[in-house]
């Protein structure tokens, strides 16, 4: 498994290099592309600002009331069961519906608990590999107005399912439960 | 769906906290919290311009297409339905390597294109066909290699070390579209016959 840590450092410049000599082989000009990326990347940010404001603001407010908290406790019987933790079900079940709460609930168990923490890690690693399975769909298929969707939902939720079952194992073998 | 989603909690939010006398806390959440939101996005600047900046230079210098062109072989298999040559298989692999990269502005129009390619080839116009099924189940089983805004959000809140989930994520994501693709063929053959 230590191979798979290795991996994580190396990527990143990897990436970096294997694209300048790319770019170099193909002769873009690297550094008024990367300015003009930059930028690009910028106002994407600025652009998200408010709505990550909103959801913030929203997830917080659920976690001071204590809702949130009533929630956990609620499913803690299936969950204890299960193995899996309580605090992270909010999050799974918002992932499959929209990007942006799930992002806030994300960045609310980042704040109780640390990035560094069992559930911070096991929440990154889910993260990386789920979608937001409905407005994917609704955005596709009403595109070509398909109204009969066949087993496409259940493909994609047996997807996510199985990547969340995977994060959990990859987090248990990794870092150990605290 | 925000409407609902973004409201309800709030409304949730202030109904469990009136009960539970949480009104100060929350409060101080909607002051905090709005404040905490700006910080987040100013260490997301930092991070995100430094990425899309270079994924700039990989789509300048047509490295989507070269990847792409690599990916055709194992797109055949995937999709049995869909004639050699056609226009599909492009979007549908320009989509893949762009989810792959991050780049989701890209990722999109060639995911739209490609529905669109393969509505032609649809016999029944109301009902997805088979290559369609399959190619939204692995678009949504994620593909990214590097998920930059989580790894962004783990800098804010003092991660010793933001990037070494990348590794573990990918891993998962393996996983995550071989079971999409292994149930989209099983209930390809149920439903086939």
């Amino acid at each position: 498994m230590k191979i798979i840590l290795m991996f994580s450092n190396l990527i990143i410049p990897m990436t970096i290099g294997i694209v300048i000599l790319y770019g170099y082989g193909r002769k873009v000009d690297l550094y008024d592309s990367f300015v003009e990326g930059a930028k690009d990347g910028m106002s994407t940010v600025a652009g998200i600002l408010p709505t990550i404001v909103g959801l913030m603001v929203a997830v917080g407010i659920l976690r001071a009331s204590g809702a949130l908290d009533i929630l956990g406790r609620l499913v803690a019987p299936l969950t204890n069961l299960l193995g899996y933790p309580k605090e992270t079900v909010p999050l799974t079940l918002m992932r499959l519906v929209s990007s942006s709460a799930s992002t806030g609930l994300l960045l609310d168990l980042f704040k109780q608990f640390g990035p560094d923490s069992y559930i911070g890690r096991f929440v990154s690693i889910m993260m990386s590999c789920t979608e937001t399975v409905f407005y994917t769909m609704s955005v596709y298929f009403m595109s070509v107005k398909i109204t009969k969707t066949r087993y496409t939902l259940a493909g994609a939720l047996i997807a996510n399912l199985a990547g969340v079952a995977a994060s959990l194992a990859i987090t248990n073998l990794l870092y150990a439960p605290a | 769906m925000l409407n609902y989603i973004w409201g309800g909690m709030i409304l949730v939010g202030l109904t469990v906290g009136a009960f539970n006398g949480r009104m100060q806390d929350i409060t101080n959440t909607v002051v905090d919290s709005s404040k905490e939101a700006v910080m987040l996005c100013v260490t997301m600047l930092g991070i995100m311009s430094m990425w899309t900046g270079v994924m700039k230079i990989a789509e300048r210098a047509g490295l989507i297409d070269t990847l792409s062109l690599k990916l055709k072989p194992l797109l055949r298999l995937l999709f049995p339905g869909i004639p050699r040559e056609h226009l599909a298989l492009k979007y549908i692999s320009i989509n893949f390597i762009a989810n792959v990269l991050g780049l989701g502005w890209a990722a999109t129009p060639a995911g739209l294109k490609a529905m669109e390619e393969l509505q032609k080839l649809n016999t029944r116009k109301d009902t997805a066909s088979n290559s369609m099924c399959m190619f939204l189940i692995i678009n949504m089983s994620s593909l990214q290699l590097v998920t930059m805004n989580i790894l962004a959000y783990r800098s804010q809140y003092q991660s010793a070390n933001p990037s070494e989930i990348i590794g573990p994520g990918l891993l998962a994501t393996v996983f995550s579209t071989i079971a999409g693709v292994a149930a989209c063929k099983i209930f390809e053959k149920r439903r086939g016959e």
